[in-house]
């Protein structure tokens, strides 16, 4: 019997001995990023990255604000666009839908959550960008093309995840509401949706993290100008797009600013992460 | 709000749900148009000289063969990786311990881990495993960066996948003396393998589809990959270069065809395995 339990603690030890290092790297990634691209802010001053408004890095010019101000113009539009279209595509197939139209959808929209974000960002630039340039004017290569294609690319999530936290609602909370004579909308507005909303909020936040991380396909459509966007029709570049086309060539000062850039995104990103798990804990402890 | 002018509910319900019908399908539609565009034009390029010559002249010519073995032998690696260490931790936090505050700091990692930008895991697989392990732009890279990316997938779905098994299997098995080890190996895997096989197909189809990670960690050579240490191109590296260049647009679309039919069958493989697990269950 000792011998099994001798052998039984080794096992528990090995397993918490994995555990921890599968999430050390969280940790690895963390200092490995930080430890690249926090020495050139503390050279420059953080100001002159956060406020800076030129990137121009073979002139020493590391200004990030136009890449900030460009992710959050971005992400704002995708949800503008992703959660109206989300929110109510998952009320219809949840409330109004035949069953069997929701059973069919539902595995549909989840399917297509596995389209690589390239093929997102081709078909933009395919169809959506001349589309733009032909009707509104300007490049095409736009804030709005950039907007349009992410808020696409967040439906799939936005919807899956609402349908959970609708379809998580008590039905008696909905035989309450309707005996008292409410219609199916009122029950919906006034009952069904304070009760999931925290779910709901969730989805909407790993929506804009997926959007604010998006990189390839923000890349095809936005015609990646590392300028402050003067209107919806102008190109922008966002943080992400910022790291990939010029990692490739890159180095000594350049590099570390494109560090830079990943430390500003891994920050942001990070709380993001923290206010969805707070709200979806909270949803789990009611 | 009483002074409002305000609509019956009946009329205010009819509304809405034509309102909620037109949106519905807005969205649904938006989807099949982007599937329907690339399969309508990429099926057309798909032959089997396609899937079996290497690209030539930078992809304008050939097929993609170089690239569909960078991406087996990428997402072989990745998942010889994160498999045993995300079902590893999985097995650990539901069998081998009680609610605690490392169990919890360990859940919350894994769900940060989740939430990182693909490029944030490129730069990280660049510094550590090309820079620093003189790995160079190689499979191996790629391959580990990929690990990395999919382990919370992987986490997850084990946990949820061994939570799943009725606390019985497990009472049953210790009172016929078998240890905890025994029960876990003899009982509890054999019936969380549908659900631990469910997140490894998930996490095969987004390291199928990830860019951004790939293209800096195992680099974007066309040739046909000769061992872990050469840098080459995967599908979905091999077709933003072709879309975004402009290299070739009939070269475009039938990789993306591959790529997009893949990822389906494997999504579509999954969810079926899903629904029959489910069933099996109840």
């Amino acid at each position: 019997m000792t011998k099994l339990e001798r052998n039984d603690r080794l096992v528990r030890l090995s397993l918490l001995m994995i555990a921890l290092s599968a999430i050390s790297v969280l940790a690895i990634i963390t200092v490995f990023i930080f430890e690249q691209g926090t020495p050139i802010m503390f050279r420059y001053g953080f100001r002159s990255f956060l406020l800076g408004q030129d990137w121009y890095p073979s002139e020493k010019s590391f200004g990030l604000l136009p890449m900030i101000v460009g992710s959050l113009m971005v992400t704002f539009g995708a949800l503008l666009i992703g959660v109206p279209l989300g929110l109510a595509s998952a009320i219809f197939l949840t409330e109004f839908s035949h069953r069997r139209l929701a059973r069919i959808l539902k595995p549909v929209i989840e399917l297509l959550a596995g389209i690589p974000s390239v093929v997102y960002g081709f078909i933009g630039l395919m169809f959506l960008v001349p589309f733009i340039r032909d009707k509104f004017g300007g490049p095409g290569l736009s804030v709005l093309a950039a907007s349009v294609i992410l808020g696409i690319m967040i439906l799939p999530t936005v919807i899956s995840i609402a349908i959970d936290s609708i379809r998580a609602v008590p039905d008696s909370y909905r035989e309450g509401s309707i005996a008292l004579g409410a219609t199916r909308w009122q029950t919906v507005r006034m009952v069904v949706l304070p009760a999931a909303r925290s779910g709901i909020i969730a989805g909407i936040i790993l929506g804009m993290g997926r959007a604010i991380g998006e990189t390839m396909a923000v890349i095809m459509v936005a015609g990646n100008a590392a300028d402050i966007p003067g209107s919806i029709l102008a190109p922008v570049r966002t943080l992400t797009s910022n790291i990939a086309l010029e990692m490739a060539y890159a180095s000594g000062e350049h590099r570390e600013a494109l560090f830079a850039t990943g430390v500003i995104l891994f920050i942001i990103i990070m709380i993001l992460n923290t206010i969805a798990n707070l709200t979806s804990a909270r949803q789990r402890k009611k | 709000m009483g002074n409002r002018w305000k609509l019956q509910p009946r009329t205010e319900q009819k509304l809405v749900q034509f309102l909620m019908y037109v949106l519905t399908s807005v969205a649904v539609l938006v989807l099949v148009f982007i599937l329907a565009v690339i399969l309508k034009n990429g099926l057309p390029q798909l032959s089997l000289e396609f899937l079996t010559r290497n690209p030539a002249d930078m992809g304008r010519e050939g097929g993609i063969l170089s690239t569909i073995v960078a991406t087996i032998f990428l997402t072989f690696i990745a998942l010889l990786v994160a498999t045993p260490l995300g079902v590893g931790t999985a097995i650990y936090l539901t069998e081998y311990t009680v609610e605690s505050r490392i169990t919890r700091i360990i859940r919350f990692g894994a769900e940060c881990l989740a939430g990182i930008p693909s490029i944030i895991f490129g730069l990280f697989g660049f510094i550590l495993f090309v820079n620093k392990l003189k790995f160079g732009w190689s499979i191996l890279s790629g391959g580990l960066t990929l690990a990395f990316m999919v382990l919370p997938t992987i986490i997850r779905t084990s946990e949820e996948a061994i939570k799943a098994v009725p606390p019985a299997y497990r009472l049953v098995s210790f009172s016929l003396g078998s240890t905890r080890w025994q029960t876990v190996t003899r009982v509890v895997l054999p019936s969380a393998i549908p659900g631990i096989v469910t997140g490894v197909i998930l996490s095969i189809g987004r390291s199928i589809g990830e860019t951004a990670a790939v293209i800096f960690t195992a680099g974007s050579a066309l040739r046909l990959p000769t061992s872990l240490f050469s840098s080459s191109r995967t599908m979905s590296v091999h077709f933003y270069i072709l879309a975004k260049e402009g290299v070739s647009l009939p070269k475009a679309y039938g990789t993306a065809a591959v790529l997009v039919i893949s990822i389906l069958i494997i999504n579509i493989a999954t969810y079926y395995m899903m629904e029959r697990y489910i069933k099996r269950k109840s």
